[in-house]
């Protein structure tokens, strides 16, 4: 690279952003060398299928055997009418809804406070930093037997509380399923949050947290004044990713309730997906009901996202 | 550069997903004359793998050129999930020795399947081994796509120690009435023998009636199918009988809405289960049992029962189907049929089982209520849309009788509505 300096000023303005643009070429040809192959997998795995469900929810379509020639006709919003008019698809919303009131809060709420806690100096403070987290990388499957040894009908909960225990029992109540179940889940999930809060509490300044003890402000008083508004991005970040793990809910109702009982009071929308598209052969109305859990999840989303951000 | 990168990332893509999509089947009139090797599928269960291992040594013995590999059917939640999957990417055995019946109209939608009635000699063979029960399982087109290969009819399989332990006589046990079963499970659960009287699972599955109301329909409606001329059955005096029966055993805790995470015959939580000849060999070494017919309202006899029964069929991805007809042929013929009787204790499809293999019978005489109840067995009916009429029916069944949030009337119209507009759905789908 040279720079002529005889040349007329407009020559040198002209050639001078050469470097710099050869430079962020050649950075961009091996940045979209790095990037390509998650790209590839991203058209792949998500993009592709994506454009493909959408498509299949405006036909009327099944899976069939390779060779065959089999018409998929469009049939516009009909697989839609149809998701709209299941009164076990409106039970599945409303099953996710009583899900994320009772596990966002207390995901939010109960890993801050755990963080927190975490984060200054107790002791045992890395066994119980491992101790939350174990549950994360357990098995669902492992963790589901736990669960039924405590709350099944016969389990320890029952014989504690004796003739207090619910009848039916907590998994089979159809008032109690879905708690249940969204309890167990921020029980499962609540090591990997409380992480995402103890690296963001690094970030929020030990000064604050002096100053405001020089104003004589309390450990409560620090807590809804200092840590809470210093780690309000990790909070956005927690409840949308609370909020899209939740709506993705399957596992957990098809293990702990025999599938989404008692009677659908544990259906969960994705859990009714498998359910009309693997076992009951409606592909169609099955991408229907994607498509519309992915609106759902995304109206959610930025309702919450508005919800926390408010005020910055 | 970024632009052309994206073009080529989504050529590859789409080129990706056209190769996936344009998958190919083999011809059917080549296959149908091509004989060579061929793969064939067994269920899970180790008397079965032990017999399929056994009758395919024994034709590759005299068939060194159309060698035959036997292996279990790929693990899923349930065998016919995992048929579906591999009738979609094109993967399937040529033969699977364990399909249902109520799967078979959605494999036959999938063009999954090769009808059997193609073979020249395809209907004779079938109708002549199956006998009268045979004609529940042709498809709606009037041929047959499923060889009815074997029976588990579903009876009550009771523990003794259990039934003795409450008080109750454990060699003449009272449950052929509803009112009979009622007081001996009251009896059972109440005396602390047992935690349930019967523990059928309570779950939504699509395929749960088949063994608690589908076994005690037949019986008391005297062998009816849920779905007969197009219309469905069970909206009736004898289905109401039924549910008002099931009904009380789930409301006076008899037995239990909540799922139990294993088997609990087997574990001495339960006194009595709803099962087919296949559970004697998994129970004989840890439960002492009886085996007793479904009940029905007023204990009569000439009572029906559910079939459980499992086909053999044949997949359009089979690329040698002469071989695949010999090998059906020679797996379901009278001596291969009396092994299988004779390694797992499930009814081949044959009439007059007693007769056919006296010395079985003989030496095994607790099979022989099992032999008997397969001469009035109930299939599911052969119709489209098989298993969302079942999913329709078990979702009132759960709200009804299980957990009584409707009245088992209320239950049954609703589930009878449901299903008559999902038959004229499938009959004019457009």
């Amino acid at each position: 690279m040279s720079v002529n300096l005889d040349a007329a000023p407009g020559a040198v303005r002209t050639s001078a952003p050469a470097p710099r643009g050869k430079a962020r070429r050649g950075l961009s040809r091996a940045g979209a060398l790095f990037v390509s192959p998650y790209v590839l997998f991203l058209v792949v795995v998500f993009a592709v299928p994506l454009v493909y469900t959408v498509w299949i929810s405006f036909h009327r379509f099944y899976f069939t055997a390779p060779g065959t020639d089999i018409d998929s006709p469009w049939v516009g919003l009909s697989n839609y009418r149809d998701v709209f008019t299941d009164p076990v698809v409106g039970q599945a919303f409303l099953n996710i809804l009583i899900f994320l009131v009772i596990n966002v809060p207390l995901t939010v709420g109960l890993s801050l406070v755990l963080a927190a806690a975490l984060n200054s100096k107790i002791r045992g403070r890395g066994f119980f930093r491992a101790a939350f987290y174990v549950p994360y990388v357990t098995a669902s499957v492992a963790l589901v037997a736990v669960w039924q040894f405590l709350f099944g009908s016969d389990g320890f909960v029952n014989h504690l509380l004796g003739s207090h225990a619910p009848d039916p029992s907590w998994l089979v109540n159809s008032h109690l399923a879905m708690p249940m179940i969204a309890v167990f889940v921020t029980w499962k999930q609540l090591g990997f949050f409380v992480m995402l809060y103890l690296a963001s509490l690094q970030n929020v300044g030990k000064e604050l947290y002096e100053a405001s003890a020089m104003d004589g402000a309390g450990k409560v008083r620090q807590f809804f004044s200092v840590t809470v508004p210093g780690v309000r991005p990790a909070t956005t970040l927690v409840v949308i990713y609370a909020i899209i793990t939740g709506a993705n809910l399957f596992s957990e109702p098809y293990l702990l309730t025999g599938g989404g009982g008692p009677d659908h009071a544990s259906t969960s929308p994705v859990l009714l997906m498998y359910q009309k598209g693997i076992e009951q052969g409606h592909p169609d109305f099955a991408a229907a009901l994607g498509v519309v859990l992915v609106a759902f999840v995304m109206v959610v989303s930025i309702a919450a996202r508005k919800l926390t951000e408010r005020g910055d | 550069m970024l632009r052309r990168t994206a073009y080529a990332l989504l050529v590859l893509a789409l080129a990706g997903t056209a190769t996936a999509c344009g998958r190919s089947a083999p011809d059917p009139a080549a296959a149908a004359e091509a004989r060579g090797p061929i793969t064939v599928w067994l269920s899970n269960n180790a008397q079965e793998v032990q017999w399929g291992r056994a009758m395919v040594a024994a034709w590759n013995k005299d068939h060194p050129g159309q060698h035959v590999t036997a292996q279990q059917i790929p693990a899923g939640k349930t065998s016919e999930e995992a048929i579906s999957a591999s009738i979609i990417a094109g993967t399937t055995a040529c033969l699977a020795f364990n399909t249902s019946p109520a799967a078979v109209p959605t494999f036959q939608k999938q063009n999954g399947l090769v009808s059997l009635s193609d073979f020249p000699d395809g209907e004779t063979y079938i109708s002549e081994r199956g006998g009268a029960l045979t004609d529940q399982y042709r498809s709606t087109d009037g041929g047959f796509y499923q060889l009815p290969w074997k029976s588990n009819p579903v009876m009550i399989l009771y523990n003794k120690k259990l039934f003795a332990k409450a008080g109750l006589d454990p060699e003449h046990p009272k449950l052929a009435t509803y009112k009979d079963f009622l007081d001996t499970s009251r009896k059972l659960v109440r005396s602390g023998a047992a935690k349930a009287a019967i523990w059928p699972s309570p779950s939504s599955d699509f395929f749960q009636p088949w063994y608690d109301f589908y076994p005690a329909f037949a019986a008391q409606s005297g062998g009816r199918q849920l779905i007969e001329n197009g219309r469905p059955q069970f909206d009736s005096a004898a289905g109401r009988q039924v549910a008002a029966f099931w009904r009380t055993l789930y409301a006076e805790k008899l037995a239990p809405q909540e799922q139990y995470p294993g088997d609990s015959l087997n574990d001495g939580k339960a006194a009595m289960a709803t099962v087919g000849p296949w559970a004697v060999a998994a129970y004989k070494d840890n439960v002492d049992i009886g085996v007793a017919p479904v009940p029905t309202a007023d204990g009569g006899s000439g009572k029906h029962s559910f079939s459980d029964e499992k086909s053999a069929a044949m997949f359009s991805s089979c690329e040698n189907r002469a071989t695949a007809w010999d090998v059906l042929k020679f797996a379901t013929s009278a001596a291969q049929d009396g092994k299988f009787l004779e390694a797992t204790g499930q009814m081949p499809m044959r009439e007059d089982l007693t007769a056919k293999y006296p010395g079985y019978f003989a030496k095994n005489p607790m099979y022989k209520a099992f032999a008997d109840q397969a001469e009035r067995v109930v299939e599911v009916p052969n119709v489209p849309g098989s298993i969302d009429i079942w999913q329709a029916f078990r979702d009132e069944w759960t709200k009804s009788v299980v957990f009584g949030r409707e009245s088992t009337d209320a239950g049954l119209r609703n589930a009878s509505s449901e299903i008559t507009h999902l038959l004229n759905e499938y009959g004019d789908p457009s």
